[in-house]
């Protein structure tokens, strides 16, 4: 093996209180590949320049997505980290594991790899850093007979994921990994072989506090919400009160519809102008809970700036029950996929593709009404294309 | 015997066999938890049972020797039941609450530190950076190290006035919700790929060149009587797809890639709505291996939330109750015509009214 490959620079990142990924990195410094990562991550911060470029198909038989095609450009000089390709694992819903998992995963990746992980990556995966393209086959033998399998890249379905939900949460409105797992199995073909216009994210959060992001970053939000009173337990509040919350301030000020009063002793809930935001219950955890009828709000449509500029999803279904095994939803995802795959431009994220054709025209698509829960106002200017329905007496 | 089949599309293992006994059990019957302390959580459930949550910070990139230590920690304190965050943090989960106080000093003293519960920091969420991926205009790992070296006390506290988000991402592609932080710390390339002329008929195909651009800004050209393409300079937001699949496009450049520092999203429905990071600072130098401007600003931003904030607002609740202007008077950042939208529907951040502090 080559010489150790000194990191002057790298080093100072070893230093400081904070969990260090230099020696993360330096755990490994006598894997060849790893030796030479750390030399050429120590030329970018001398020269202040990645040094990777893409280039090249590579992946599993089969499976259009997965892995990563990552390589070297200075591999003359690193040649051992000239081929680092990633693979991405689907993760088990919820991020839970046993130890023993772990040490399967950890063992594959040492018979194989780098040794290098991300625990997890952006999108939900466990990723795995630095493999060879001879050693892809090998791996995914080894990932599907452990009972593991990849994840997505590319134009399809993204890897779902979700909040821990119900295995931890009391907050949770309906079993996020549960619905996670489930959606992940049905769609396997469209998470495996890309044949979208561009990437298409689901993301499951238990209730509108959203821990996974999923109004920032899912094609596709399912978020826990209820339909009933919010339960109030007053002793709690006044236990709650009695430690320190100022509950007029801090609770019935702070709620964005303004619909509680607190007398010193009962706290009054006009539920129906609760908009289930949830900053009651996160503050009086012990004390105020979510309600019984409980359920999701499904979004659609977010995603980051490129191509057309960030987006946050939008309501499209107010309310529905999530129950397995969900047929209702899936119909209406084979709908969306229908109508974007045929009509949505290559690199079009379904968000993009509603705000081109208009969300009015996309829900006459794929037959949803129009409710007004989707919307913050009604338009305020009259360019409006009225169709047939508007009789030539006027009548609308 | 035949052959092992191949296996293909099993999907991930279900979930069910890596839950801790207490969790399948009370499955969907929790009441309610409580922070015992910064990074000690209780869940209780209505059955009574308790699970007692330990969480610490880690890199996101770990060696498998760390996960492997973890493995050894969550068998020798958790019966073997672990899970890690959407934040890239580790949870040990527990029933035993006597093993809570071995478990955070063996994390301590292995330098994975306890906490990032409540009104703090909770991890940096980031993205590959130099370590990995091929359009980083900065690293990620360094810059967040960097940070969180400086923001330690807050995630080991519970000392700010509501829950404090930072996000990293090294270029516009933005893995990660970068874009809905309170804290939105972002690498720009500020100029178009660098087409070397010579390469491109070796390295690349013209038409998958063209045809990769999302905006329509790479056309075909002749240069010096070879095969090349060109870049409508206009047109082009540095996304990096041409030099995914063309090498010789060089997006990154040393000179003037660096960082811009986004503040006040938030993607809870709590009080207000979610809502994007806005620009605070256009550009900040690379400046490895320790980056002081950018860690300068993001603990200047961080204090002043921590000043002036009321309880249980989230950063961007804060600055729209106080108004942009004094947001910018308070930060001492200069006011700057990049501040000013000028995308598509850029006039719906212009003030209509004069609604104005006149101070
Ligand atoms: S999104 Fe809601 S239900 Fe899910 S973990 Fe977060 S607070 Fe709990
Ligand atoms: S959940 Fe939000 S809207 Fe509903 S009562 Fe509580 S604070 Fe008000
Ligand atoms: S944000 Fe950009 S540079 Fe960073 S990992 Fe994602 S695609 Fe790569
Ligand atoms: S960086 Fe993106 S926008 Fe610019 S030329 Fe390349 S593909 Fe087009």
């Amino acid at each position: 093996m080559s010489e150790k490959r000194a990191t002057p620079l790298l080093d100072e990142l070893e230093k400081g209180p904070w969990p260090s990924f230099v020696k993360e990195l330096k755990k490994s410094a006598d894997t060849p590949a790893v030796n030479d990562l750390l030399g050429q991550l120590e030329r970018s911060y001398e020269e202040k320049i990645g040094h990777w470029k893409h280039g090249g198909l590579v992946g599993v038989m089969g499976y259009g997505g997965g892995v990563i095609g990552r390589y070297s450009d200075l591999q003359a000089e690193f040649p051992e980290c000239a081929e680092f390709h990633t693979l991405r694992i689907n993760q088990p819903a919820g991020w839970f594991y046993t130890s023993d998992a772990l040490r399967t995963i950890a063992d594959i990746w040492e018979r194989h790899g780098s040794g290098l992980t991300n625990m997890h990556g952006s999108t939900g995966d466990i990723i795995l850093l630095g493999a060879k393209t001879q050693a892809l086959e090998p791996i995914f033998a080894e990932l599907t007979a452990a009972g593991f399998d990849l994840g997505g890249s590319g134009s399809d379905m993204r890897t779902p994921s979700c909040c821990v939900g119900q295995a931890r949460c009391e907050w949770a409105c309906y079993d996020t990994m549960g619905a996670c797992y489930d959606f992940t199995q049905t769609y396997q073909d469209e998470l495996h072989r890309p044949a979208f216009p561009y990437k298409y994210k689901l993301k499951f959060a238990g209730c509108p506090n959203d821990c996974v992001a999923s109004v920032a970053r899912s094609d596709m939000a399912f978020i826990g919400t209820w339909r009933d009173d919010i339960k109030v337990d007053n002793e709690g509040v006044r236990a709650a009160a009695a430690g320190g919350v100022d509950i007029q301030k801090e609770i019935c000020d702070m709620c964005p519809t303004r619909c509680m009063a607190w007398d010193g002793s009962t706290l009054a809930i006009d539920n129906s102008n609760c908009v289930k935001c949830m900053h009651c219950i996160n503050v009086l955890p012990k004390a105020v809970k979510p309600g019984d009828d409980r359920g999701a709000a499904i979004l659609i449509g977010a995603k980051a700036p490129i191509v057309g500029g960030a987006l946050l999803s939008s309501v499209f279904v107010p309310f529905i029950k999530m129950e397995p095994p969900y047929e209702d939803l899936k119909e209406l995802i084979s709908r969306i996929w229908d109508l974007w795959a045929e009509h949505g431009k290559n690199r079009e994220r379904v968000g993009e593709f509603i705000q081109r054709i208009g969300l009015g025209n996309f829900l006459e698509q794929i037959g949803l009404d129009p409710v007004p829960e989707m919307i913050s106002a009604p338009r305020s200017n009259p360019y409006i294309f009225f169709g047939d329905e508007v009789s030539e007496g006027g009548q609308a | 015997m035949s052959a092992t089949k191949r296996l293909t599309d099993i999907g991930p293992p279900h979930y069910e066999k890596f839950l801790p006994p207490v969790v399948k059990k009370n499955y969907g019957q929790w009441d309610h938890h409580e922070i015992l302390k910064q990074g000690v959580m209780v869940h209780v459930a209505k059955s009574g049972d308790k699970i007692f949550t330990v969480r610490a910070a880690t890199p996101r990139l770990l060696n498998i020797a760390t996960l492997r230590d973890f493995a050894t920690l969550a068998d020798t304190y958790c019966g073997g039941h672990l899970r890690f965050t959407s934040r890239n943090n580790v949870e040990f989960l527990l029933t035993d609450p006597a093993n809570i106080e071995p478990l955070i000093a063996d994390l301590t003293k292995s330098g994975y530190p306890v906490g990032g519960l409540g009104n703090a920091i909770s991890n940096i969420v980031h993205t590959q950076g130099w370590v990995h991926c091929h359009s980083a205009a900065t690293d990620a790992s360094g810059v967040v190290k960097s940070i969180m070296d400086e923001l330690y006390p807050h995630f080991v506290d519970m000392k700010l006035p509501g829950k404090l988000r930072i996000a990293f991402a090294c270029c516009l592609n933005m893995c990660g919700a970068v874009h809905c932080s309170d804290i939105a710390v972002l690498g720009v390339h500020t100029r178009a790929p660098k087409i070397d002329h010579t390469s491109v008929p070796k390295m690349c195909e013209i038409p998958s060149v063209v045809a990769s651009c999302p905006t329509g800004a790479v056309r075909p050209a002749s240069v010096g009587g070879a095969q090349s393409v060109e870049i409508i300079e206009e047109q082009c937001m540095y996304c990096g797809n041409c030099f995914t699949v063309c090498p010789a496009m060089k997006i990154n450049n040393a000179k003037t890639d660096g960082i811009s520092i986004w503040v006040g999203g938030k993607v809870s429905n709590a009080r207000s709505e979610p809502k994007f990071s806005k620009l605070a600072v256009p550009f900040l130098p690379n400046n490895p291996p320790r980056w002081p401007e950018v860690v300068g600003w993001v603990k200047k931003l961080v204090e002043l939330y921590a000043e002036n904030a009321r309880k249980h607002e989230r950063m961007g609740e804060w600055i729209e109750r106080i108004g942009w202007p004094r947001f910018f008077q308070l930060s001492g950042i200069p006011f700057s015509k990049y501040h000013i939208d000028d995308f598509k529907h850029a006039g719906e951040t212009f003030k209509r009214s004069v609604q104005i502090r006149q101070v």
